[in-house]
């Protein structure tokens, strides 16, 4: 049972991925591969300003998944695309740093960054029909990372092509090579956006809501058949969900993404059991539970604030059940912002009371 | 597809009747004598003027007479016009000046066109975006016959740079002609090609391409272009079978012997025999036309198939 790629096993192995948790950010063991650092994305279009992303921080080590997980709406996807270098359109202001081997991304020339989306970072969307272009086949777009980025030729792309589509268990692989996207089912045509994406054997792989648009039983082989290609390569996987089940049976840290921030990260394990943020408590309690028929849900009130109007102090201060005035010196989580702190090993998290949360 | 098209081309069957029947009966009904039209001040004699309805078939009942016209059509014989000329003849002459015309024009449309359409789509906002926005407002809005005798008058008449009318520099003389034939459509083809684009750039497989680290060109000619030109070859395809009927007025203006010419002449005289065959040719065309972008359409876009 024990992985052979560094840090990437199952649940059992919840007390070494603290130790990669803090690993990932000294440089005496292997550094991470990938770093996030204060990254900001703004949007100045007409209007207000949309604060999509307010200072993001986590970075990843080789063969690690780290689940991002938030309502829709916070921040998570334009983070991705932030690093994936695509917010283009709408024109998008960045600032922070993006590292991805030492080197920061933001610095770098347009053609130096395109030339790492592929070989160094490669992204899948959440919904495959739409990301696929219609009128090319798969085989021709699979294909076409080999053309672009190893000049090869048309038939050597084609069977590399089947390769990957064999790899990803798409059935009879070499009779479909010539479908079109609208031919294949829906979990079917994620494993084609997976091979895509896998084509150049990339070292981080940054999954948007993969299984989002799936049915339940196809969800389970894709996240099986990702799990099985990131043992393979030792890849990096970030996965972008707001699934709690999913975060939970693949991923070995978590970063909770709250009105464009990272409110609390830390190994699965700790999360899940003993949230150190009000939000991610009440993420985990408005699980249905299974055997809990006749129960009531408990969701969190409210909804999550426009990123545009951003409340003051603690972003989630305005439906927080432990929000407090700051009187007697306590800060006051409507006015002061609570910084993203170390509140246990391994476990930092942006809540002014979280030891509260965390010690009774 | 080969029974597709083949069930299409004999829908046009009864499409062609239906269209001739109505023109013919549009012809019928025109006040007036055509025989002493034709006759002028001086009245023929009676029996002079008897012997050509005769032979047109003048004095019969409506119905008979298209039997009549129907009949010869099926024997190749389309009839002839009062001076006796066949109208057989009369097409053969003047389909390849209106065929020319209509090929400038279309050649107009996409190149200009298309090209305004694309430079304005990939630099939305900027001074080309609202260079185009404006004139294709102007373009469309200024009545055919208007521009037409303006860019006669301005680039004919005082600049001398093109042929005033006629046809007889070769291609030359078609020029102007052709773009004020193109003029509308062109307008047009380049809003199109502008928004379809637009959307296009928005769209998740090019965000997709993007992320693939593919370079810019071949994110914008294979991943956006190609899509983005599907509803705008559909326009073009059946604005064929339309530039070929609205020749009629761009002929009258710049004096071309085309086939509009011909059946505007013909109308003023009740000519049934050549307005019905001309026009029931030119609807021909206009399926047929409408036919080859249904085709062409699905060899566009593997989405679409025909069963």
């Amino acid at each position: 049972m024990t992985s052979p790629v560094h840090g990437s096993g199952g649940s059992h192995a919840a007390g070494t991925r603290i130790d990669d948790a803090q690993a990932t950010a000294s440089p005496r063991t292997g550094a991470p591969v990938l770093e996030v650092d204060d990254l900001h994305v703004e949007f100045r279009s007409r209007g207000p300003v949309v604060n999509a992303v307010n200072g993001v921080s986590y970075s990843i080590a080789p063969g690690e998944t780290m689940a991002i997980l938030g309502e829709s709406g916070c921040g998570k996807s334009v983070s991705a695309q932030a690093i994936m270098g695509i917010l283009d359109v709408p024109p998008a202001h960045i600032t922070g740093a993006i590292r991805f081997e030492g080197r920061d991304m933001l610095q770098m020339g347009a053609e130096e960054q395109r030339k790492i989306r592929g070989p160094g970072v490669s992204m899948i969307f959440q919904d495959a029909l739409s990301a696929l272009n219609p009128v090319y086949s798969v085989g021709d777009q699979i294909g076409e990372m080999f053309r672009a980025h190893q000049g090869a030729s048309k038939k050597e792309a084609r069977d590399r092509a089947v390769e990957l589509m064999d790899r990803v268990r798409i059935p009879a692989a070499r009779q479909r090579v010539d479908d079109y996207p609208h031919q294949f089912s829906g979990g079917m045509r994620q494993r084609v956006m997976i091979a895509m994406a896998l084509a150049l054997d990339p070292k981080v792989l940054i999954a948007d809501e993969p299984t989002t648009a799936l049915d339940v039983t196809v969800q389970a082989q894709v996240m099986d058949l990702l799990k099985d290609l990131q043992r393979d390569t030792g890849m990096g996987l970030i996965l972008i969900t707001h699934d709690l089940g999913v975060v939970n049976e693949v991923a070995d840290r978590v970063a909770v993404m709250y009105a464009g921030k990272v409110v609390e990260t830390g190994s699965i394990d700790d999360v899940f059991t003993r949230p150190a943020h009000p939000y991610t408590r009440g993420l985990m309690s408005s699980i249905p539970v299974l055997d809990g028929k006749g129960q009531r849900l408990n969701p969190i009130v409210g909804a999550p604030p426009s990123l545009a109007r951003i409340p003051a102090g603690c972003s989630f201060h305005p439906r927080c059940p432990m929000a407090r005035r700051g009187d007697g010196g306590r800060p006051d989580c409507a006015g002061d912002v609570p910084p993203l702190r170390e509140v246990a090993a391994g476990r930092r998290a942006a809540c002014h009371y979280s030891e509260e949360l965390l010690h009774g | 597809m080969g029974r597709y098209v083949a069930r299409r081309l004999l829908l046009t069957i009864p499409v062609l009747i239906g269209a001739s029947f109505l023109i013919f009966a549009m012809v019928y009904a025109l006040p007036g004598d055509p025989i002493r039209a034709l006759a002028g001040d001086r009245p023929l004699p009676a029996s002079v003027q008897a012997a050509l309805r005769a032979e047109y078939n003048l004095d019969d009942p409506l119905l008979v007479q298209y039997g009549k016209y129907v009949l010869g059509l099926v024997q190749g014989d389309f009839g002839t016009d009062f001076s006796g000329r066949p109208v057989l003849q009369t097409i053969s002459e003047r389909l390849p000046v209106t065929a020319t015309l209509t090929g400038v024009a279309i050649v107009f449309e996409i190149i200009i066109g298309i090209a305004a359409g694309v430079l304005a789509g990939l630099r939305r906002g900027s001074f080309f975006d609202n260079l185009v926005l404006v004139t294709t407002t102007l373009l469309v809005s200024i009545p055919v016959l208007v521009l037409g005798f303006v860019s006669q008058y301005v680039l004919g008449v005082r600049l001398g740079v093109v042929p005033v009318a006629g046809i007889n520099e070769g291609l030359y003389s078609y020029l102007l002609p052709g773009l004020i034939l193109a003029a509308i459509s062109l307008a047009y083809v380049a809003r199109l090609t502008r928004t379809s684009l637009a959307d296009s750039l928005r769209a998740d497989y090019v965000r997709t391409a993007r992320a693939k680290g593919l370079d810019r060109r071949t994110v914008v000619v294979r991943h956006t272009l190609r899509n983005s030109l599907i509803p705008v070859v559909t326009f073009i395809g059946a604005d064929i079978g339309s530039l070929l009927g609205g020749a009629i007025i761009t002929e009258s203006v710049f004096n071309i012997p085309g086939l509009g010419r011909a059946v505007f002449e013909s109308i003023q005289r009740q000519e049934g025999s050549v307005v019905v065959g001309v026009i029931t040719l030119l609807v021909f065309f206009f399926i047929f036309f409408n036919l080859v972008v249904d085709v062409l359409y699905a060899v566009l876009d593997p989405r679409i198939r025909y069963e």
